[in-house]
């Protein structure tokens, strides 16, 4: 078996947006997916804080504190970029404008629930951001994460244990382990890497069903930098 | 060519104040906008005044609680503040920050609201809309105890418009007008934030000499009263 690393996961995600779409990526993991476009997808990316068009991390001698994504990352602009004001940028979000956004999640149910803003962490306030919004406006949600937590546990399940973020918004799911649709028939496997179906079974909360031409998953090495 | 009438070419207009006179008449239990996102656009030189100033059971309307670069954290610190109605309330370091241990004691009031509910409650406040129906947050826990109502498929729930006593707004450069513009992502809840509150309050770079033009105006000034260059 070969997991792929974080950012291969990333990778893959990225290996599926098209040409000309409107794409929010989350914070932290997914914003990595920009790295790994297709060379010929040229793609329009939305921060919800107004940027529209964001473009390469800006080099340390022309950053400025002033233009920098939701995650607080010093951004440059692409051409044709333009700046909104928030509520202009979450109306564009709520209006169905982004065509696809990549988020992090903790769980994801076979009915399409999604578990991404709170893990309760002992001694921490809540942090909800613009997930909800993205999660229930996206025209197409898709999730990277872990296949289980560190504990083993699967985090692709029957329902959500943690609290919802919106309800029946996920399309696909991008795991160390598989790409995972989330159909009306409940989670379809379209790809895996080499461990048993059996194996991938067990570490999965809800049934999953095989795609006849379920492929294997691979991804190019990307070395983690720790 | 129209002759403009003396005194009715907007340079009898001068919102122009200094940092003491910037919050005057704000006092205990005030609802204070603050702007900022993302690190950029955080009014500091405002906020630190308002801590000296001293106010207190303030409701704080801001994106972050516990945002690294903005002061918020210092009237959190300072026990100014009652109640905090944002979206992000983690802290960043090791210790809990200054509105996590209150929080956690029950000293001080939580609502978080999902970002794009929370801008466009402080719009409708500043566009005379009481209150709006939104698929975000349906089926979850910031829902809960919120109207709920089908429109055609789908699920909305009802957002009441915030308004507030107090907005303070960090922009780049003002005119003494109180026209604002923004540099890159500064302006994030700046136009709302302005719009929704009693008195708006500008923490600028600089104030140019001269009125601004049209196509630099982000802000028109009839939604600022005040303008502090810092």
């Amino acid at each position: 078996m070969s997991a792929l690393n974080r950012l291969q996961v990333t990778w893959r995600a990225a290996q599926d947006i098209e040409d000309h779409q409107v794409v929010n990526l989350g914070i932290g993991l997914p914003v990595h997916c920009s790295d790994y476009l297709r060379p010929e997808v040229d793609v329009i990316l939305q921060s919800e804080n107004g940027v529209i068009g964001v473009g390469p991390l800006a080099a340390p001698d022309q950053a400025h504190t002033d233009l920098v994504d939701a995650g607080s990352r010093r951004i440059t602009l692409r051409p044709g970029a333009s700046i909104v004001d928030s509520s202009w940028s979450f109306a564009m979000i709520r209006g169905g404008h982004i065509d696809v956004t990549i988020l992090g999640a903790f769980e994801v149910a076979a009915n399409g629930d999604l578990a991404n803003w709170d893990m309760r962490v002992p001694n921490r306030g809540p942090l909800v951001g613009g997930a909800m919004d993205l999660a229930a406006c996206a025209r197409d949600v898709r999730v990277i994460m872990e296949h289980v937590t560190r504990k083993g546990a699967p985090r692709l399940l029957e329902k959500c244990a943690l609290p919802l973020t919106a309800v029946r918004c996920v399309s696909r799911v991008y795991t160390d382990l598989a790409v995972v649709d989330v159909t009306p028939q409940g989670f379809v496997v379209r790809e895996m890497v080499e461990i048993s179906r059996g194996e991938l079974q067990a570490k999965t909360g809800a049934p999953l069903t095989f795609a006849p031409e379920c492929k294997t998953l691979t991804a190019p090495a990307i070395e983690m930098a720790e | 060519m129209l002759e403009i009438q003396k005194g009715r070419d907007g340079m009898s207009i001068d919102k122009r104040v200094n940092l003491a006179e910037a919050l005057e008449g704000v006092s205990d239990g005030a609802t204070v906008f603050i702007t900022g996102f993302g690190g950029a656009g955080f009014p500091n030189e405002l906020i630190r005044a308002l801590r000296e100033r001293g106010p207190k059971g303030l409701t704080l309307v801001v994106n972050s609680a516990t945002h690294r670069y903005s002061l918020t954290h210092e009237l959190i610190a300072n026990d100014q503040v009652r109640k905090v109605i944002c979206t992000a309330a983690r802290g960043h370091d090791k210790e809990p920050s200054p509105f996590e241990t209150r929080w956690m004691a029950g000293k001080i009031e939580l609502e978080m609201v999902p970002q794009g509910s929370f801008t466009e409650r402080i719009r409708a406040g500043g566009a005379g809309i009481p209150a709006f129906y939104t698929p975000v947050g349906f089926g979850t826990e910031l829902a809960q105890g919120k109207e709920v109502r089908r429109f055609g498929e789908r699920d909305y729930v009802m957002e009441e418009a915030i308004t507030g006593d107090l907005a303070l707004v960090r922009a780049d450069t003002a005119d003494r007008t109180g026209n604002l513009a923004f540099n890159y992502a500064q302006m994030n809840f700046g136009p709302v934030m302005a719009s929704a509150a009693k008195i708006a309050v500008a923490e600028v770079r600089t104030v140019a000499d001269d009125l601004l033009s049209r196509e630099r105006i982000q802000l028109p000034g009839v939604y600022v009263d005040r303008v502090v260059a810092v």
